[in-house]
């Protein structure tokens, strides 16, 4: 199939690179899904994943380093008819933006959100993220992480968030599925990526995660049990799970608005007799 | 008969102190005269006491006075703490089961009037919330109008809670003033003259009109985190929202209120954030964001007094500085301080447009003293809705696959590119915060870096040809010139005209549009014979605006940072005693 995303700008990303592996399952779920190009804006966060953005073409949003999840629900509140994917990493969106991450999965925006994770903030030239496991040797931690980590799908399924899945940026058939059922997701998705950085991160190769990564097919009313979908999310060591741990249907933000009743806010009429009645009101 | 009154209330929270001041407020304009209505004054007096005033006047008017007329006391605490601001021959309305009030209690020449507030109510079978009824009853005696004056305000108030309710408030508030009648009728030095104004007016404070502007200018979406001073916003935007075709949404924090913003902004929908200082703060980044992705954005921001969390119910204007300056990066802006509850309408509407129009943000500044007073607003100013079409937004038929979209084109006279919105076809584009090409994408090339900055900074000329100038008022030529912005437009404007008739000479120079400076400011200023800032912070922050804008150096900057608003009685003194 052709590839319609394609732009002026070469991938500068490392050879290797797991952000290949994300993009490419990216491109695949969208064309699955036969979502016009202009239908989608994606929301990239500062990081060696954001670049994606000049290569990549649909409606781009490159924001502020962790400021991604409110950038994405203020376009999708006003144009609820874009599909809005956020384009993340593990130091964007659960360092500098982790608040914007809980209350996201709080409101249930109908988003996406697609972590990049990969222990490390590569673009700085290789310091600890917060997923970064404890004794793991970085530039910012010479003698080992001391921190426990954040696990992404935990939290979202703790704070609210309505569908939960982690893949694997070197199973590009497996992420394609995943990324595809997240879009399709009426409300909160996030989907956590197991991504090598194979410049700054010598232990999580690609190798390591091939080892350890285990397919989980959870279905039925299991599915919609958010204290066994965190028993599995959190499992990490010489198994680690993968796929889709969580979903439930639940009122999602812009439903919640009695405005957008009538249609995308972006396109409502300014309402004139409105004004002047509540002016009556005041007199 | 008096021209002006200062009425005021005060007791415990609960006892309907608001209502009974958003009554009496409604009932006079509705009747001609001009009101000004504050509660600046809870957070001096220990917890739960609340206490509000109405300046009322024959004419307009446009600032509230220190001193009070007529005292409705419903607690004994309300006497001893406002004894101070009595004026000579002020009246005192109390209970006198709460306190046998004696006339040396008080200070001056004060007439007590002892009402059984709890009693009458009592007698009716009415609630004790209701004493203030009573006490708005017997209000209308001592201004000497007729009741209906008060009844009708009362039928439209409580139409809501049907007829019952509506006759047992009038029949209270008949009680009130048939008391008063009864033992008080000799009482006439508080007679109002009658009220002159002729135009319908509106009552509102400022944080309602700012409201009311945005939403005559198009804003569908509106972020913000509550804080004083602007949550009067809140609930003018909350309690419309589906038939003002709105959203408001509370963020989890400044941060994410102003990038939600950006978003509506980026996918079409005119966007709005409010906020103080402290929450500013945190929105810097973002505001610079919109300065390089050249997104609409207007920002209200309510100044209080700093630095920090400072005195969070109180009035400054320290903030000029950081509104001008706040973003890392190089980018134009705008700056307008609303003087008055119509300027709060008429900028904010027209900040919407400047912000399209421009594709910048665009900031509003207030203050605790104009967003917590109640003033008045001719009806008329609201009717003029007409908009203005939005002409830097691309139109979708005309975009073509090729050659591709360039949203940063930097071939235009004003320096500002049209833009398409997500969802159009062919219109796709980076919103970009990192430096880019025309079509969006990311670049470090010198030369197109500094053909972006250059079309940005291009905006600036443009900007300069909408600023308006200040508003001059007095004397054509003066002794003394007063120089403001914002909210000390109305308190100045009745200085000005007490010391007119004193055979002062004096005139006054407002800025409204402050920000970037309106050009031939110099010139104009250089005309006057000896210019005076007043100032409502510590540094002068006006003063070295125009200092940077014009040479200038004013030397007399008056400066007035104790939270307290300039009032027009000191400005009177300071000048009289200066001089």
């Amino acid at each position: 199939m052709e590839d319609i995303f394609t732009t002026q700008t070469k991938p500068t990303w490392c050879p290797g690179c797991g952000n290949f592996g994300i993009w490419m399952a990216l491109k695949n779920a969208i064309t699955k899904l036969a979502i016009p190009r202009e239908q989608v804006v994606i929301v990239y966060g500062v990081g060696c994943h954001g670049n994606m953005r000049d290569w990549m073409h649909v409606y781009g949003v490159q924001g502020l380093h962790g400021r991604t999840i409110p950038l994405a629900q203020g376009i999708k509140l006003a144009n609820s008819n874009l599909h809005v994917i956020v384009v993340s990493g593990d130091g964007d969106c659960l360092g500098e933006g982790g608040n914007h991450f809980i209350h996201a999965a709080k409101r249930n925006p109908n988003i996406t959100v697609l972590v990049h994770n990969n222990e490390v903030y590569a673009l700085t030239t290789g310091q600890a993220s917060p997923t970064a496991e404890v004794g793991f040797l970085t530039k910012s931690t010479p003698a080992g992480v001391v921190d426990p980590p954040f696990n992404p799908s935990t939290l979202s399924i703790l704070s609210g968030g309505t569908f939960a899945a982690r893949g694997f940026a070197g199973d590009i058939v497996g992420l394609t599925d995943l990324i595809e059922k997240a879009i399709s997701h009426k409300g909160f998705s996030v989907v956590d990526v197991l991504q090598p950085c194979v410049t700054f991160d010598k232990v999580h190769t690609y190798e390591w995660y091939r080892k350890r990564v285990q397919k989980v097919n959870i279905t039925g009313e299991k599915l919609q049990d958010r204290v066994a979908a965190i028993e599995i999310a959190r499992l990490w060591g010489d198994k680690i799970p993968i796929g889709v741990f969580f979903q439930t249907v639940l009122p999602t933000s812009e439903e919640r608005e009695i405005s957008l009743e009538n249609g995308p806010l972006y396109l409502r009429p300014i309402p004139i007799a409105e004004v002047q009645q509540t002016v009556a009101q005041l007199k | 008969m008096i021209q002006d009154c200062t009425w005021a209330i005060g007791g415990e929270a609960g006892f309907g102190i608001n209502s009974a001041g958003f009554m009496l407020a409604k009932a006079c304009s509705r009747n001609g005269y001009g009101i000004v209505g504050s509660n600046e004054y809870p957070s001096l007096i220990r917890g739960g006491h609340n206490f509000v005033s109405l300046r009322i006047s024959a004419a307009d008017i446009f600032a509230p006075k220190a001193t009070v007329d007529i005292l409705v006391a419903l607690n004994k605490e309300t006497v001893a703490l406002h004894t101070k601001q009595l004026a000579s021959n002020a009246l005192v309305l109390y209970d006198p089961n709460d306190y046998e009030w004696k006339k040396e209690d008080v200070a001056g020449d004060v007439t007590l009037v002892a009402i059984p507030f709890s009693e009458l109510v009592k007698k009716l079978q009415g609630d004790a919330v209701m004493r203030n009824t009573i006490a708005l009853g017997a209000t209308m005696m001592f201004l000497g109008k007729e009741l209906s004056f008060l009844t009708a305000v009362i039928k439209d108030i409580f139409m809501k809670k049907g007829e019952e309710v509506i006759q047992e408030n009038i029949k209270i508030a008949t009680e009130g003033y048939t008391y008063a009648k009864s033992n008080f009728a000799s009482i006439i030095s508080h007679i109002l003259a009658p009220g002159e104004i002729k135009d319908p007016k509106l009552i509102m404070n400022v944080c309602e009109a700012v409201g009311l502007g945005a939403i005559a200018g198009g804003m569908k979406f509106a972020a913000i985190y509550p804080m004083t001073p602007i949550n009067a916003l809140i609930p003018f935007f909350t309690d419309n929202a589906k038939k003002f075709n709105i959203v408001y949404k509370q963020p989890e924090d400044e941060i994410a209120g102003i990038n939600m913003a950006v978003g509506a902004s980026l996918a079409g929908a005119r966007s709005m954030v409010a906020t103080s200082g402290g929450g500013f703060a945190l929105m810097v980044e973002a505001v610079s964001m919109t300065g390089i992705m050249e997104v609409p954005l207007v920002i209200n921001l309510g100044m209080r007094p700093g630095p920090a969390t400072g005195m969070p119910t109180w009035s400054e204007q320290a903030e000029l500085r950081m509104a001008i300056h706040a973003g890392h990066g190089e980018f134009p802006r705008i700056v307008l301080a609303p003087g008055d509850v119509e300027e709060g309408y008429t900028l904010t509407k027209k900040a919407f447009d400047l912000a399209d129009e421009f594709q910048i943000p665009v900031l509003i500044l207030t203050d605790k003293y104009l967003n917590e007073t109640q003033w008045q607003m001719s009806a008329t100013v609201v009717k003029d809705m007409t908009q203005v079409a939005s002409t830097t937004t691309v139109n979708a038929a005309d975009l073509k696959e090729t050659p591709p979209f360039k949203r940063y084109s930097v071939n235009t006279q004003t320096g500002v590119s049209v833009r398409s919105l997500p969802g159009m076809k062919s219109g796709e584009y980076i919103a970009n915060s990192y430096e880019h090409e025309e079509d969006g994408f990311t670049t470090e090339d010198a030369g197109v870096r500094v053909a972006q900055v250059d079309k940005r900074l291009k905006k600036a000329q443009a900007i300069l040809q909408k600023a308006f100038k200040p508003i001059v008022s007095g004397e054509d030529v003066a002794d003394i010139t007063f120089v403001s912005f914002g909210s000390l437009k109305g308190v100045i404007r009745e200085a000005v005209t007490t010391l007119t008739k004193s055979g002062k000479s004096v005139k006054h120079i407002h800025f409204a549009w402050v920000y970037p400076m309106p050009i031939d400011i110099g010139t104009m200023l250089a005309k006057e014979k000896h210019l005076v800032c007043i100032e409502q912070n510590a540094t002068g922050q006006l003063a070295s605006v125009i200092k940077e804008a014009t040479g200038i150096t004013i030397k007399d900057v008056w400066r007035k940072y104790d939270g307290r608003q300039w009032t027009v009685e000191e400005i009177v003194n300071k000048l009289t005693v200066n001089s």
